[in-house]
């Protein structure tokens, strides 16, 4: 038996369907944050396994940009929070409606 | 059959971390099953030979951004324990694992039942890469050298080397434009976290903050 890349292929949509559960019922930003992050993993194992099976390296190009876009959003996110939570360390995602202005 | 094995292992971890961040009710045990969980994805890096991605992936999230999670809910100190019996919202738990099973759903239909794919049966490999993307946006960098072509004693270069070379040929300009994303995301911090009556700042006695 061997691992192909459909193997790899369905355990990142696994991936991505529990960090999109995980985005969908929990409330807590912080915790909904991670589940993004679970998002992008799953998309970057999808995107180095299609670049070993037509043997680009553009793929493995594709997953650095991901981590680079992926530490720009989480610094962004993060002092989000931070800049929320100093008023209200019970913040639940319903609370960023404060953002509409 | 030890890479069936090795898979194995890392996709329990994978999925084992992830279902830890989304059932934890503290978010330092959510961060730490993320931590577990990035490791899964370095080893599966690591058994399709893009080692340079494998080490990039322990060092940036499992280190840089794993540790920014952590540093923010200690700041905070919201590593309080959520109570996950309540649900705010009446039906967002049930809404929200049925919309996840319609994504897992989606994408595994997208996956088995879309058009050419990668088999013998399904054409060249390069019918496979034209329809995934639509054009031809190969880089000319494989991932795997043939071993008959190199001469004796030679090693294959490193994935790294072609990974720089796409990255600093066809694609430095994006590669610019990351740096310029990077400046703005880290002003974009900075103003957000602001405190803005810094200058006259009254120093809390020790253990007095207000959280």
């Amino acid at each position: 038996m061997e691992v192909t890349e459909t193997w790899y292929l369905v355990l990142s949509a696994v991936l991505f369907a529990l960090g999109f559960t995980g985005l969908m019922i929990r409330r807590n930003p912080l915790v909904m944050f991670m589940c993004v992050e679970l998002m992008l993993n799953a998309v970057n194992i999808s995107f180095v396994a299609f670049s070993g099976v037509l043997n680009d390296i553009a793929g493995q190009t594709a997953v650095f940009f991901v981590l680079v876009v992926a530490a720009a959003e989480v610094v962004v996110g993060l002092s989000l929070v931070v800049a929320l939570m100093r008023r209200n360390a019970d913040l639940a995602s319903d609370d960023l409606s404060v953002l509409k202005g | 059959m030890v890479s069936v094995v090795v898979f194995a292992i890392a996709a329990t971890v994978v999925l084992g971390g992830a279902v830890g961040v989304i059932f934890s009710k503290n978010p330092v045990r959510a961060a730490l099953s993320l931590i577990a969980s990035f490791f899964g994805v370095a080893v599966l890096f690591v058994i399709q030979e893009a080692h340079f991605l494998a080490f990039v992936q322990v060092v940036v999230y499992a280190g840089a951004v794993v540790v920014l999670f952590l540093f923010v809910i200690m700041l905070l100190g919201v590593d309080k324990t959520e109570d996950l019996e309540v649900e705010p919202l009446a039906g967002q738990r049930s809404a929200g694992v049925l919309l996840g099973l319609c994504v897992l759903g989606l994408v595994l239909g997208g996956l088995f039942l879309s058009g050419p794919g990668f088999g013998e049966d399904a054409g060249t490999k390069t019918e496979g890469a034209v329809a995934l993307t639509g054009q031809q946006t190969q880089s000319g960098r494989p991932v795997r050298f043939d071993e008959s072509l190199l001469e004796e004693g030679e090693r294959p270069p490193a994935d790294v080397e072609g990974l720089a070379a796409d990255l600093f040929g066809r694609n430095v300009l994006a590669f610019e434009a990351t740096a310029l994303l990077l400046t703005i995301a880290t002003v974009g911090a900075v103003v957000l976290v602001r405190n803005k009556g810094a200058e006259g700042i009254e120093i809390d006695e020790p253990g007095t903050a207000t959280r």
